[in-house]
């Protein structure tokens, strides 16, 4: 990695649902950054908190969620406290949101192109006849065949492949800095993930935009990004470059969860497995949340709360790697 | 295998849908009736005891053929062999109607939320008239609920209380309550997360193990379908572009769709090739393209793939749909990395 600072900077991120039965935690202490150009990937099962991660930061957190404590930094600007409006110009112009759905972030009642036009004439100093003259531009280089032409064809009218092409085009043709892309590729089918996925990794490489891929598929992540967060519970249990986490994870979460992917290049006779399911957030354990499914818990793991430390070529947060943690 | 009557078998089974519009916008527009071919002549037969699985991206046609293959659906054309006897005549009679059940892919959406887990999974039970007594029912609901790794108290709880994974349990729990022989799994672990879906495979192939079951499986994960499958049949627009063991299709793949469908999935082990993504989408199956649906895809397409549609042959030890591999010019497309690694 070099030493560019950092894009964007998550700071002990604490976010709170509050209920009748009392205030649920959804994300605790979540903290990483992202470098200019670098595409972090964020993975983990249902319910960890990944997409809530992605909402916090693009401010849309759905109510009653909010941010109990800790900071997010764009470009070391605090964008968390910010008043809905001027969260709305930087959503867009300096953040692009990628949503899994394409049909729900398109107006189906307006065409691409007034879409994409509307968008560049409000968050570039450009004029319509410029603003269409590159919406064509990026509808091609989104790989939609006759651009010109289809850029006067509504939503409906395109293929689920090429409609999130579409919706790719709308989150970069502001020229964001930061993409938030929640799980881009899971509602295609996998030769159009992988179109997708290609076109992802080169415009993040040609413009050096910054993105933060939501995703649970591992095989996405091991394509596109350059590091990995996995979350479980509502915390980052491990963050590191992605190929350590994949082939060399060290908590021993990530460890089951990449052996419980079945493997493609061969047959195996039990594919490994976690036994049990992830805790409900109201009833997260004490200690690490890990501990009643890890096969390496101890004591100390079942009462006290393991923070992200240095695991050699990852952080961890995992008793395992603590060098004060005597274990016999 | 002692019997050699397949469990199950489909004979050029067709299913079409009309999706024309109401007769006088059709009368007002000039245009004819729009039939979707959904499943356009699949032929298949599974071996007692084994898998089959069918892959294919949306709209292939595969979760047609697994409601066909229950009789969820009437097959336009061709018919569905249910041991020996055709469907249609088997449904008719209960005794029959137990030894088949399906597993469908939403644990949310199928079960009822009004009721408890231990109702939902003696319905069958009581819908066959298995048992005489209300103990014998209760007694045998909770050698299901073990026998699927839950609790006999799991029983007593509704299906809200349960993650995904668990849900699915209790799904084959009660699609395991008849004892039935065949078990029709549309896409069981796709709304899963891994670690679960690890779960599930694990329970359904040590079930089949102890049950003697015979799978029919649907899904469009490659990875997961290796791992279950004794045979697997490659679904494109309605028909089946290859049928072949699982270990040959893998190590070698022969239609060119099947190819193109194992270069495009991301690669795990992080080699740093660059995959050849497949150009183009599927296309419409109410207007599918000429000869060989799969031609304007093709890189190896010529004249003859766009006029003639291709039947499926022999090729080697598996069963092949293409003009191409017919003809021996598939060796002009490499094999998909998977299989190079293999060989």
């Amino acid at each position: 990695m070099s030493n560019a600072p950092p894009l964007l900077q998550v700071k002990n991120l604490r976010v709170e649902f509050p209920t009748r039965r009392g205030t649920l935690v959804a994300l605790d202490d979540v903290s990483f950054d992202i470098a200019p150009g670098e595409v972090l990937g964020v993975v983990g099962e249902s319910g960890a908190g990944k997409s809530m991660t992605g909402a916090a930061i693009i401010g849309l957190l759905e109510p009653p969620g909010r941010i109990a404590r800790g900071e997010i930094l764009l470009n070391g600007r605090r964008i968390d406290n910010l008043r809905y409006e001027e969260m709305r110009r930087i959503r867009g112009k300096e953040i692009g949101a990628i949503f899994q759905d394409p049909l729900t972030t398109l107006n189906p009642l307006y065409t691409v192109g007034r879409q994409l036009v509307e968008t560049m004439t409000t968050h570039l100093p450009i004029g319509p006849a410029e603003a269409r003259k590159r919406a064509i531009g990026w509808l091609e280089m989104v790989g939609i065949p006759a651009a010109a032409q289809r850029i006067d064809s509504y939503p409906h009218e395109f293929s689920g492949g090429m409609r999130q092409r579409v919706v790719i085009a709308l989150a970069l043709c502001a020229e964001p800095r930061l993409i938030v892309a929640d799980e881009p590729t899971t509602a295609l089918d996998v030769s159009i993930q992988a179109q997708v996925i290609a076109l992802l990794k080169t415009l993040a490489r040609e413009k050096g935009t910054a993105m933060m891929l939501v995703t649970h598929d591992m095989g996405v992540i091991a394509e596109t990004a350059d590091r990995v967060a996995v979350m479980y519970a509502g915390r980052i249990a491990e963050i590191g470059p992605v190929r350590e986490v994949v082939k060399h994870a060290n908590h021993p979460y990530s460890e089951g969860l990449m052996a419980s992917i079945p493997p493609l290049d061969r047959r195996v006779e039990r594919l490994a497995q976690i036994d049990g399911a992830m805790p409900r957030l109201s009833a997260i354990p004490r200690g690490c949340a890990y501990n009643p499914r890890c096969p390496q818990v101890f004591d100390k793991c079942r009462a006290l709360r393991p923070d992200l430390i240095n695991a050699g070529t990852t952080q961890a947060a995992c008793w395992l790697y603590d060098t004060e943690t005597a274990r016999d | 295998m002692t019997d050699a009557t397949p469990m199950f078998e489909a004979r050029d089974l067709t299913r079409h849908f009309d999706v024309s519009r109401p007769l006088l916008q059709r009368m007002v527009a000039r245009e004819g009736r729009r039939i979707l071919r959904a499943v356009d002549g699949v032929s298949f037969a599974i071996p007692r005891g084994t898998t089959l699985s069918l892959v294919g991206e949306s709209g292939c046609g595969k979760s047609t053929v697994a409601r066909l293959s229950v009789g969820l659906y009437g097959p336009t054309a061709g018919s569905v062999i249910f041991d020996g006897r055709d469907l249609a005549q088997a449904r008719a009679m209960a005794d029959q109607r137990r030894r088949m059940q399906m597993i469908f892919q939403d644990p949310y959406a199928s079960l009822n939320p009004r009721w408890r887990v231990a109702d939902i999974i003696a319905e069958p039970i009581r819908a066959f008239g298995l048992v005489q007594t209300r103990g014998e029912q209760e007694l045998r609901v909770a050698e299901l609920l073990t026998q699927v790794g839950l609790s006999p108290l799991d029983g007593q709880k509704f299906p809200h209380e349960f993650s995904g994974g668990q849900r699915q349990r209790i799904s084959i729990a009660r699609a395991l309550s008849s004892n039935p022989e065949f078990l029709v799994c549309d896409e069981p672990t796709s709304a899963l997360d891994v670690s679960v879906q690890a779960q599930i495979l694990n329970l359904m192939k040590e079930l089949q193990q102890r049950l003697g079951l015979t799978y029919l499986f649907i899904s469009h994960n490659l990875a997961v379908v290796r791992q279950v499958s004794d045979r697997i049949g490659v679904m494109y627009l309605g028909r089946l572009a290859e049928l072949s063991p699982a270990e040959s299709l893998f190590r070698r793949p022969r239609h060119p769709y099947t190819r193109a469908l194992m270069e495009a999935i991301p690669d795990l082990d992080m080699t740093g090739r660059e995959r050849i993504p497949v150009g183009g989408e599927v296309p419409s199956p109410i207007s599918p393209p000429s000869g060989c649906a799969f031609h304007p895809r093709c890189p190896l397409a010529n004249d003859r793939c766009k006029m003639e549609r291709p039947d499926l042959k022999p090729a080697g030890d598996a069963m092949v749909a293409c003009h191409a591999v017919e003809e021996g010019r598939d060796d002009a497309m490499p094999l998909p990395a998977i299989a190079r690694d293999a060989a």
